[in-house]
């Protein structure tokens, strides 16, 4: 929690989509997934094979977003391990 | 959330705040303002990589922080909950959001790309839940959340930039960030970072 807060929430909120989409029901949801979010054409042409967030691919995702689907916007990067750990264990929680 | 008193520090950067607004409004237009957060450099789109429309997603990202920030502030010194001198400090910081974003839009625009577009301040209202303002701590400590992430977003983008200069730049964008965030934090009477390297990582 304490890291989502501060690594995650310049951008992103639970329940609401702000510079990047809400994250609640975000572990199991289908890439670009969030009906009313504005994704990026790379975001929504990998969402359209139906594959979905799991922790493997949002730890993937995390440590270098452009190296998983290239042409994303997000160009945040969490560097640490741990904090990458810890921020997908928190996403897990959230329904 | 208890504030505390507002210290001397608080004060003298009200102060310095009144000087930087006195030099933007001496140096003129927005844009001599974009031109002086970009240190002049005019051959900033030379610099970029093969794929420059990268750097501009990434400008464009944080081009959204820099709306939601303005924004933000804007329903903190509108709520009527925030008194002198605070309200003066948060206007001043909306100040250097927007000198932030006419930077970036500026940049956007030199490098080809489309800048994003800012939405209404009832979406900002209602994604950042400004309906559960109460009184000024609510405010700031929205405010130095807000803070807080954008710093860490700047720092986080670094690596994802082809250019060294936007690079530059994020890092910053950073530094003004965290201005902010050490002077709300210290206006909410809550502790400093007891360790070292606490921000970006």
């Amino acid at each position: 929690m304490a890291v989502y807060e501060a690594k995650c929430s310049g951008c992103h909120s639970v329940d609401s989509n702000r510079i990047g989409p809400r994250h609640a029901g975000g572990v199991g949801r289908r890439i670009g997934g969030v009906q009313d979010f504005a994704y990026s054409a790379a975001l929504q042409k990998s969402g359209q094979s139906g594959k979905v967030w799991t922790r493997a691919l949002l730890t993937s995702w995390l440590t270098d977003p452009e190296a998983l689907i290239a042409g994303q916007s997000m160009g945040f990067r969490l560097g640490s391990e741990q904090e990458r750990s810890d921020v997908v264990a928190y996403l897990a929680t959230l329904r | 959330m208890q504030v505390q008193t507002l210290s001397s520090g608080i004060q003298s950067a009200v102060q310095n705040s009144s000087s930087r607004r006195a030099w933007l409004r001496t140096t003129g237009s927005l844009s001599a303002v974009a031109i002086a957060m970009l240190g002049g450099k005019e051959a900033l789109a030379q610099g970029m990589s093969a794929d420059p429309s990268k750097d501009v997603g990434i400008l464009n990202v944080a081009l959204g922080l820099e709306h939601e920030a303005i924004n933000a502030y804007q329903l903190g010194a509108g709520s009527g909950l925030l008194q002198k001198p605070v309200l003066d400090i948060a206007v001043s910081f909306q100040g250097h959001h927007k000198g932030h974003r006419d930077a970036l839009i500026a940049t956007i625009k030199k490098l080809g790309g489309n800048p994003v577009m800012e939405k209404t301040l009832d979406e900002y209202a209602k994604a950042l839940n400004a309906g559960a303002l109460k009184n000024q701590g609510d405010v700031l400590s929205l405010a130095a959340k807000l803070e807080m992430g954008a710093i860490n977003a700047y720092l986080g983008v670094i690596p994802a930039f082809a250019s060294k200069d936007l690079a530059q730049i994020a890092g910053r964008l950073a530094a003004d960030e965290t201005m902010h965030w050490t002077i709300l934090t210290n206006a909410l009477g809550r502790s400093l970072p007891t360790g070292a390297l606490s921000f970006g990582g």
